[in-house]
């Protein structure tokens, strides 16, 4: 005589359901100690960084609207990615070292100004690698070819972020790209909330970068025009600094200085010209600016303003 | 002519019974609409990424569609032994060459219209507007393009007794030429006196795909329209060496035993 199929399928139902309930916590047990992993990780391994490596150098074609050097033109391919944070057309009016000479009377200007020009003349040195062409064969591809070195502007920008986004995910570690991305994101993008959400993505990976505070602190100082916090995060940033670059032979003096000037400005906001003081004789005693007499000048002009006792 | 027509009819008859194009064209559509479907940081209006991603998949699926159908056809026709009857018609071999020419050239044409047709539609519903004459221009272009493949296929089939081998050295051929074509002469100058010489006689042999791969770039990153003029004698260029290609296939497949 045989069972019902009813009973069987009844049965087999019961035995599934006593193993799920059995398998369950196992199965979430072994999850747990890889729960940031995901598909690509997994997959990828290590692998994972050299991609993510390249689709940063993806955002920064992007970022260049395809005039880009190729592999064989490696020597002129862009060796970091601080001009993928410059403004699009070089900046009228008076010189970034003049502005910088007056900070305090120039708060809505960015310290970083008094290198800005520089790299950027020397971005477009750099990008001009095309050189005249060497037979008819390459003078006619380039009435095809993208020839003319431009950056996306006018919230164009926004093309980047696809690939910037998808290196974050390769590549959590990769520090520049949540900076190029909330950079973008906040300046042109208008969507502040996002380049934060992402900055604590990138700190969350990264808890140790200084860079990632800096950045964050310029977010809620410009967008948000919170200078206490931008003040809290960019001392966040300083100790930062000191723990990892103090001590090494060649630190990093460029990001000192942009920590300390900003610092300095958030706390001279605040009526804390001391601290403000202080943050300035710390990048003036790592020498962390090209022009040393400018930040003598804005310390001298704090004293007075202490002195004169504004606040 | 009319030979020549009837030839070039087979072949298109043949590329929509068969699954290949239906195939492409799906992976293309679902993985083009899948990307368009995905959101960046909340922010509205990114189309480059999808615009690149379609194309560069347009332009797979067109070189699979022009090498495939192209290393099949004239293998195919000794295999069954309907090259006899063919010829006996008569037919000429220089017909036979032309016939699956153009079949191919025309069937590859249709293909990229109904892919340019997709992907016209997506970039208008995404960017907002449809800037006709750069499409037509990356169309008639990659078309042009297609011709020089179709050709070299055809050769391979004449030269290569598998279609297989066939298809993968025209890949290799088509990959390699736009990947390094516009470089073999820089590469030149860093390699000793022969291997540049070589190098340089290869970079000036070659027929230079990568200029019209250059046309998608344009496309994606929104660059002005190139000169008509300049078109024009990209097509002249395409066509000379279709020309070229084609001739040295007549005069081998004019030699050719057909039976095995």
């Amino acid at each position: 005589m045989t069972p019902p199929a009813g009973l069987i399928l009844a049965l087999l139902l019961t035995i599934e359901l006593c193993l799920a309930a059995c398998l369950q916590p196992r199965a979430l047990a072994w999850t747990q100690g890889r729960a940031s992993d995901h598909l690509a990780q997994v997959l990828l391994g290590d692998g994972r960084q050299i991609l993510a490596n390249q689709m940063f150098v993806e955002a920064d074609v992007y970022f260049h609207s395809g005039y880009y050097p190729s592999v064989f033109d490696q020597a002129h391919a862009p060796t970091n990615a601080q001009h993928m944070t410059l403004p699009a057309v070089p900046q009228p009016g008076p010189e970034p070292d003049a502005q910088a000479r007056l900070p305090t009377h120039h708060h809505d200007e960015e310290p970083e100004a008094l290198h800005d020009h520089h790299a950027e003349e020397e971005h477009e040195k750099a990008m001009s690698f095309l050189g005249p062409p060497r037979n008819w064969i390459e003078r006619f591809g380039r009435e095809f070819a993208i020839t003319t070195h431009t950056h996306l502007a006018n919230g164009k920008e926004r093309e980047l972020l696809p690939w910037l986004r998808l290196s974050a995910d390769l590549d959590p570690h990769r520090v520049e790209t949540y900076i190029v991305a909330a950079y973008w994101l906040r300046r042109d993008l208008g969507k502040p909330k996002e380049a934060e959400a992402f900055l604590r993505e990138g700190l969350n990976a990264n808890p140790s970068s200084y860079e990632l505070l800096l950045e964050l602190g310029r977010l809620y100082y410009e967008s948000y025009h919170d200078a206490r916090r931008a003040g809290n995060v960019w001392t966040a940033a300083l100790r930062r600094w000191t723990q990892q670059e103090a001590n090494k032979p060649q630190p990093d003096v460029a990001a000192l200085g942009q920590i300390t000037v900003r610092l300095a400005r958030a706390e001279e906001s605040q009526g804390r010209y001391g601290k403000a003081i202080e943050a300035l004789e710390i990048a003036l005693a790592h020498k962390a600016s090209p022009h040393p007499e400018a930040l003598l000048a804005q310390v001298q002009a704090l004293r007075l303003k202490s002195a004169g006792g504004d606040h | 002519m009319n030979a020549i027509f009837c030839l070039a009819g087979i072949v298109i008859k043949e590329l929509y019974r068969r699954k290949d194009f239906y195939v492409l064209f799906v992976i293309t559509a679902v993985i083009t609409l899948l990307m368009g479907t995905v959101t960046f940081f909340h922010q509205a209006g990114i189309v480059r990424y999808l615009k690149d991603i379609c194309l560069l998949l347009i332009w797979v699926s067109s070189l699979v569609i022009a090498i495939v159908t192209t290393a099949r056809q004239i293998p195919a026709e000794c295999e069954s032994r309907t090259i006899l009857p063919l010829l006996a018609k008569p037919v000429s071999r220089w017909q036979v060459v032309a016939g699956k020419f153009t079949g191919c050239w025309l069937a590859c044409g249709l293909a990229l219209v109904v892919f340019y047709l997709f992907f016209g539609a997506v970039c208008a519903a995404k960017e907002g507007r449809l800037p006709l004459a750069q499409y037509f221009q990356a169309f008639w272009l990659q078309w042009a393009m297609l011709a020089v493949v179709v050709s070299l296929a055809l050769l391979g089939s004449v030269v290569f007794s598998a279609p297989s081998a066939n298809a993968t050295i025209c890949f290799s051929v088509v990959a390699g030429i736009l990947l390094v074509g516009a470089y073999l002469e820089k590469l030149a100058a860093l390699q000793p006196p022969i291997l540049a010489w070589l190098l340089t006689l290869l970079y000036f042999t070659i027929p230079h795909l990568e200029w019209f791969y250059a046309v998608r770039e344009r496309l994606v990153f929104d660059q002005d329209l190139i000169a008509w003029g300049d078109c024009a004698l990209a097509t002249a260029y395409a066509a000379a060496y279709v020309g070229v290609i084609l001739c040295a296939a007549w005069l081998l497949f004019r030699r050719k035993p057909l039976t095995a």
